[in-house]
């Protein structure tokens, strides 16, 4: 692999040019690409995605994405999951029955549970806190500030099995995983791409990882 | 804390941004990506583009103009007007919107919504409700849905037809009160409180905000999760930032 080359998945969920535009607007070039072979070549790797968790692991699987996609998280190189991203990482995803993630992430993604005067989706800006995982040092989620502002948008959150991985938590109805690291693995619940300044903050510092 | 969403609403005609925008330093108010520019420097914490042209040309042109904000904003778009199909709706997700928004299609084909739902996910799908009070031969008043920006009558009791468009899929309701819209004397506090009440999902409240302290009584007094306005905005009477500060001094919830 020679130099730094930051490939954005697609495999047909959800429109991925504005994670593009957000990493250029950092001044980092960053390709869309729907090719094995091309995601196979990636230093870094970016995991986007919103709609179904079904339809995400099967169009991953069917388009042959998923092979490269585990092996670049397995060579340990920089990975970034976003939203839908994040939550194929786990083993499974209860969104209309059950099913097969990646298995990545021991753990599963679950819907919020029924409160009485909790609003489904979590739609919105709300703060982040550090988790188990931002405390090492360099950590790419150690360096967004306690407090922070991130947008949501989702229905199911991830519970991972090892809660050290949990790098930042944010409150909805009680804590909940709002990015996970291990490694060079990281991904966020909230879309970095739509937090404006926090969020362009984020993916220059995980450009620049490695 | 989840904080309340403040969101410019910006009506588009064939690409351009219509009615006032009184920002000084623009070179061109009615340029959309301009005027979102503006709004996100702001601290807007969602927009709106609602389209407004009637013409299949003005509909493709919207499409471009979703294209060139998405490349150059990063804040959540809402893209809603004239929105009759599927097909209108994968246009506009692929241009980078994140959330289309279904007035009178939804009322006509309510499958619209859940195929929506279904494709895009119910995070994606947003539904207008337009009420308007009346009163039945019987005496009793309702909030009865309207269409075509408060022409039509459906027939419909807006508390119905919200728990209906949850579960078609919806996951957001933009409730814009046909009695307030325009009048800048404040939201419709009591409809907004009875339908967020019914639901299970984000309402916006929408229609009638002249002043911050209109925002203040609907997020004070109903669990609206976000506060629709356009005039206030864009007349720069009370900008988006100083609205933001009066909400924040005034104990509610408010991304600063």
């Amino acid at each position: 692999m020679s130099g730094k080359r930051l490939v954005i998945v697609d495999y047909g969920m959800g429109n991925l040019r504005s994670v593009q535009k957000a990493f250029e607007s950092q001044g980092h070039a960053a390709e869309v690409s729907s090719s094995p072979a091309q995601v196979a070549s990636a230093s870094h790797l970016v995991l986007p995605g919103v709609g179904a968790f079904q339809d995400a692991i099967a169009n991953l699987r069917a388009s042959g994405l998923a092979e490269p996609v585990l092996e670049h998280l397995r060579a340990e190189r920089p990975f970034l999951g976003i939203c839908l991203g994040l939550q194929l990482l786990f083993e499974r995803g209860h969104e209309d029955g059950t099913h097969e993630g990646l298995g990545f992430i021991a753990g599963e993604v679950v819907r919020f549970a029924k409160q009485p005067e909790l609003i489904v989706p979590h739609m919105g800006w709300n703060t982040v806190e550090h988790g188990p995982a931002a405390q090492q040092p360099g950590s790419l989620m150690g360096s967004v500030k306690p407090g922070e502002y991130f947008y949501f948008v989702h229905s199911y959150l991830a519970k991972p099995t090892d809660p050290s991985v949990v790098s930042l938590v944010c409150d909805y109805g009680g804590p909940f995983t709002a990015a996970i690291s291990r490694g060079n693995c990281h991904a966020t619940q909230f879309h970095p791409e739509k937090s404006q300044g926090a969020g362009a903050a984020l993916l220059n510092a995980f450009a620049k990882l490695g | 804390m989840l904080s309340k969403r403040i969101i410019p609403c910006l009506d588009v005609d064939r690409g351009r941004v219509v009615k006032g925008t009184n920002f000084q330093d623009l070179r061109d108010a009615g340029d959309p990506v301009e005027v979102a520019r503006r709004y996100e420097a702001d601290g807007a914490d969602e927009l709106v583009f609602l389209d407004i042209s009637a013409s299949h040309e003005g509909r493709d042109i919207l499409v471009e103009v979703v294209k060139r904000v998405a490349e150059q904003v990063f804040m959540p778009l809402t893209v809603g007007g004239g929105i009759r199909t599927l097909e209108d709706v994968t246009r506009l997700i692929q241009a980078g919107a994140e959330k289309v928004s279904i007035n009178s299609a939804a009322v006509t084909d309510p499958g619209l919504v859940s195929a929506v739902a279904k494709r895009f996910g119910c995070c994606a799908t947003v539904v207008n409700i337009d009420p308007k009070r009346v009163r039945k031969p019987d005496g009793s008043v309702i909030w009865e849905v309207h269409t075509q920006g408060g022409r039509k009558p459906t027939g419909l009791n807006a508390l119905d037809w919200a728990i209906e468009v949850e579960r078609l899929g919806a996951g957001e309701i933009i409730l814009t009160s046909m009695d307030a819209d325009g009048t800048r004397a404040g939201y419709d506090v009591e409809m907004t409180k009875a339908v967020a009440k019914r639901v299970n999902v984000p309402v916006v409240a929408s229609g009638g905000a002249g002043n911050p302290g209109h925002l203040l009584a609907v997020f004070r007094d109903t669990k609206a999760s976000a506060a629709l306005a356009a005039s206030i905005f864009h007349y720069g009477e009370f900008p988006v930032p100083v609205t933001k500060r009066f909400l924040a001094d005034h104990g509610i919830c408010i991304r600063i």
